[in-house]
């Protein structure tokens, strides 16, 4: 047995521990009200009558199971920055937010374009055991551009590399890039963009519009965005790669996606958009609070309302989080000095089910797809985002859809607080996740 | 008024009563001995200046002394600025070391908003004296000042700004003071040194200046940096200064009333020429002078009411 | 509005001292005062000038230039002094508007500048006059004339010229109308705000 195979089954005998009853809940808000016994890691029974008189019981009456969540972007800060967040307080977000699975982006310090370092943050994950913490490789050297890492060697490494970015800078280089997606089809793994042509952003701070003209800002023009990915379009299908595409900002490039993928027939290109693109606008520069700057910049309204009906038609495949935990002093500066990203694990649902759910471009199966099983499939998971059936792994979250709750930062479980939610009343609520048939978040509170 | 950190947050009440004391402070002081007012004895005013700008640092100085205000002038280099303290740290310790009011230039846009979020309930107060390229209104006011002593009032007349407006913190005050006074504005530039959605502004736009010469009131230069010069925004100094420059032949097709202004400093024979910089329609000098009299004005309107109930 | 009987307290708390005809007169006196007391027209004689403190001080001190003209017939030029920026409670106050400050063109070097304001009450407008004046030049001599002396001095200051004394309370509140700043002349005594009616 090789050591990479016995910590998988270390991990899966524990987290199969208990045999829990999930009584009255709603698979995916439809239908009439069922228990779920999950028993080993699976869900083993699913009706109206089923019960277990050894299962912990937990009481879902109101409540709406949907496969736990995908986040296909977080940066959980480890190594690096643990002033602001660690795989621990990371995950315990996570769980929080009804995610059963995160993958961890490369930018960190030291940068995660090696096997050692991807190991380690796997393998930190594993310990924690909240959620599965993937971690994803860079695409350059020290994202810098120009050198491809060795994603061979982190593909095959013990965390099993599935997701390649130098996300937080775009692998800018035509030909780098092209190379990187040419490579890839050797791995099965995906190639993940930050699409900001760099010669278009220099000293960029705000979404190019009048906003941010009248307030003095540099403006990040949207085609800086949507170059780069109707370019990369265009090489993925060349070379039959796969391609995503990271948060994914401008109308514009939604209509580059729509274009691209009904050209191929949709294959070999997704994309992401994150809750705060989906909610928030360029209106919020006016106070140069920096728990607002974020990159890719908040847009037009417009833009946001392009970027929900994409979502809905399934241009944009998922809802990533780009969860960016900032330290006070790099935020409570003034807005040039600040670093982008804003917190998003804990949010996103509640914030899906307010620009989604409840304009009615969504239902909940919909949710599920684009928060669990369309990521999940990206990333090439086989034991997420799966349906909520007899056999299948019992990654869950229950959801009260009519809750209300006020975010605050200090409450939240990432060391960092720099949510854009601050105040705000946002409607439903994460009641329980549930990763392999154990229970890792119930009512606010983490189980470790 | 709390603070002064935008010409966009003064109503034409408040602009026009800033000017007013101005126009005041100027007769009080005009052909004394002694240029010293006792009004601000005991309150202590200091400056932050992050860029380096002798012309706009003197002048508040001049002014806070003039009316016996303490002034401290704190450099980015001479201090704990330049070890590293962040912006926030710097302005709570002014704050708590007694400064009444904080005059700070900034090379970040809403550094000064910034500053005065973090200052409040602490009494002191922030006059915004350039930050990056959103908003420098104490200049604004000296401009509508010097324009005011020329033509007197604004209302209806027509004003235009030339040059890098996209840059420009001086442009964008000069657009909401002016409007708010309601002149008249057109911006005058290449489209590479026009914001994105200058169209939704209150102004008129151009990249003619030879069409809207005639039927202006005022011409407003603005200086062309040398990062502009090299960063590709037009061809070459040469065909701007040909475009854009305000010479002798362009004077002449201006109407006699009409009056000449510069922020300094000049770039003679690129934006302006010199033998136009030094003609009597130039009030450039009258700029310089008019600074006073409105920062005395807005550290009068600052300072000298009463104290706000923290 | 109908001149009231001098003396009768309205219903508002409002009671009026004087008359426009009394306002008339007083100043007249007032007028006769400084043309004997400043020796006025002798040959060695300093230059009288007259500063009236704004807002009512201005009109006053022009109203006793005339009368002096018309009694003397000698011309004494008169200016305004704006007091604002040298008073010590700018700070109590919500903040006020500047006057202008118009000195006669010989200026006040060597002249007998005689300030002019309608109330002395605190002296504090006096004494932020009398360091206005020192910025200005240096007088021979500085002499006082109000319209109307209510008390409640803090400062050490009298007036060389008053029109007439007002015993008042401190929270009462003396109004001078001038028909150049209000449309009428007169004076009113209105009582305070009853919270400061301690004293």
């Amino acid at each position: 047995m090789t050591s990479q195979q016995s910590e998988r089954t270390a991990g899966h005998s524990r987290a199969a521990a208990a045999t829990t009853l999930i009584t009255g809940v709603r698979c995916y808000g439809e239908g009439e009200p069922v228990n779920l016994l999950l028993r080993d890691g699976v869900i083993a029974e699913i009706g109206a009558q089923v019960r277990d008189a050894d299962a912990e019981v937990l009481a879902a009456d109101g409540l709406i199971a949907l496969p736990g969540f995908v986040d296909l972007h977080t940066h959980l800060r480890e190594p690096g920055r643990e002033d602001t967040e660690t795989i621990a307080t990371g995950s315990a977000a996570a769980a929080l937010g009804g995610y059963t699975a995160v993958f961890a982006m490369a930018n960190t310090d030291p940068v995660a374009d090696n096997a050692v370092v991807v190991e380690h943050v796997w393998r930190r994950g594993r310990e924690v055991g909240l959620v599965d913490v993937h971690p994803v490789g860079a695409v350059t050297v020290g994202l810098a551009g120009q050198k491809l890492a060795e994603l061979g060697t982190m593909a095959a490494s013990a965390a099993g590399v599935r997701m390649f970015s130098d996300d937080g800078h775009c692998v800018a280089d035509p030909l780098v890039m092209r190379r990187a997606l040419e490579y890839s089809k050797a791995l099965d793994v995906v190639i993940a963009q930050h699409a900001e042509e760099p010669r278009l952003t220099v000293g960029a701070q705000a979404h190019e519009g009048e906003r941010a003209a009248r307030l003095g800002l540099a403006g990040w023009p949207a085609a800086a965005e949507e170059a780069i990915v109707a370019r990369d379009c265009l090489l993925a299908q060349h070379l039959s790669a796969r391609l995503h595409v990271c948060h994914v900002s401008t109308a514009g490039t939604a209509d580059v996606l729509a274009w691209a993928k009904q050209r191929a027939g949709g294959a070999g290109i997704s994309a992401e958009v994150t809750p705060h693109h989906l909610l928030l606008t360029d209106e919020r520069l006016a106070s140069y609070d920096p728990v607002n700057k974020v990159n890719p910049p908040l847009r037009a309204s417009t833009d946001v309302a392009r970027l929900r009906t994409a979502l809905a038609e399934g241009v944009i495949d998922c809802v990533a989080t780009d969860h960016a935990p900032h330290a006070p002093q790099d935020k409570d500066c003034e807005w040039a000095a600040a670093r982008p990203g804003m917190l998003g694990l804990q949010t996103a649902l509640s914030v899906v089910v307010h620009t989604m759910v409840r304009s009615g471009l969504l239902d909940w199966r919909g949710v599920a797809r684009v928060m669990s099983e369309r990521p999940a499939e990206i990333a090439g998971l086989p034991d997420q985002g799966r349906p909520i059936a007899v056999g299948e792994p019992a990654n869950l979250v229950l959801v009260d859809p009519e809750a209300t709750w006020t975010v605050r930062g200090a409450e939240l479980a990432s060391i960092a607080e720099n949510t854009p939610y601050e105040g705000m009343d946002l409607p439903a609520r994460v009641v329980c996740t549930v990763l392999r048939g154990r229970v890792t978040a119930h009512e606010g509170r983490i189980r470790p | 008024m709390r603070h002064l950190l935008s010409a966009e947050g003064l109503d034409l009440a408040a602009a026009t009563a800033v000017l007013d004391t101005a126009d005041s402070l100027k007769q009080a002081l005009l052909g004394r001995e002694v240029r010293k007012l006792p009004t601000l004895r005991g309150r202590t005013v200091v400056t932050m200046f992050y860029e380096n700008s002798t012309r706009t640092r003197v002048s508040f100085e001049v002014a806070g002394k003039w009316m016996s205000a303490d002034v401290v002038n704190v450099s980015a280099s001479g201090s704990s600025v330049g070890k590293g303290e962040s912006l926030r740290d710097t302005a709570l310790t002014l704050s708590a070391v007694g400064a009444d009011c904080v005059i700070v230039r900034h090379p970040a846009s809403g550094a000064a908003h910034r500053l005065a979020g973090w200052l409040d309930g602490t009494g002191t107060c922030v006059v915004n004296a350039g930050d990056g390229t959103h908003e420098h209104p104490t200049q604004a006011l000296l401009d509508a000042a010097t324009l005011r002593d020329r033509l007197g009032e604004l209302a209806g007349r027509r004003v235009a700004i030339v040059g890098d407006v996209l840059h420009s913190r001086v442009a964008r005050s000069n657009v909401h003071l002016l409007t708010t006074l309601g002149a008249e504005v057109v911006l005058v530039a290449p489209p590479t040194l026009l914001p994105v959605g200058v169209d939704t502004w209150p102004v008129t736009v151009s990249h003619h200046l030879d069409a809207e010469l005639p039927s202006l009131d005022a011409v407003m230069l603005l200086r062309v940096q040398a990062e502009r010069m090299h960063g590709g925004f037009f061809p070459s100094a040469k065909e701007y200064s040909l475009a854009y420059g305000l010479n002798q032949a362009r004077l002449r097709l201006l109407p006699e009333h009409a009056v000449v202004l510069h922020p300094g400093p000049m770039l003679r024979g690129m934006e302006i020429a010199s033998a136009v910089a030094d003609s009597p329609r130039a009030a450039i000098t009258d700029q310089v002078r008019n600074g006073v009299h409105v920062r005395m004005a807005v550290l009068y309107h600052l300072l000298a009411g009463e104290e706000a109930v923290a | 509005m109908a001149p009231r009987e001098r003396g009768a307290t309205d219903p508002a708390g409002e009671r009026e001292l004087l008359t426009a005809g009394d306002v008339a007169r007083t100043v007249a006196r007032m007028a006769h005062q400084i043309i004997e007391k400043t020796a006025l027209g002798a040959p060695s004689a300093s230059k009288v000038v007259l500063l009236g403190i704004p807002t009512r001080g201005a009109p006053l001190a022009r109203r006793l230039a005339a009368h002096i003209a018309e009694f003397s017939g000698v011309d004494v030029p008169t200016g305004t002094l704006d007091v604002t920026l040298y008073r010590d409670d700018l700070r109590r106050r919500p903040n006020r508007p500047l006057e202008t400050t118009t000195l006669p063109a010989g200026g006040v070097d060597n002249r007998l500048v005689v300030l002019v304001d309608d109330v002395l009450f605190s002296g504090r407008t006096i004494r932020a006059a009398l360091d206005a004046l020192r910025d200005h030049g240096r007088p021979n001599a500085v002499q006082l004339a109000v319209l109307v002396d209510r008390g409640h001095r803090e400062l050490p200051i009298r007036a060389d010229y008053v029109g007439k004394n007002v015993p008042t309370a401190r929270s009462e509140e003396v109004a001078v109308l001038l028909a150049e700043t209000d449309g009428r002349d007169g004076v009113l005594l209105r009582r305070g705000p009853s919270r400061e009616v301690t004293s």
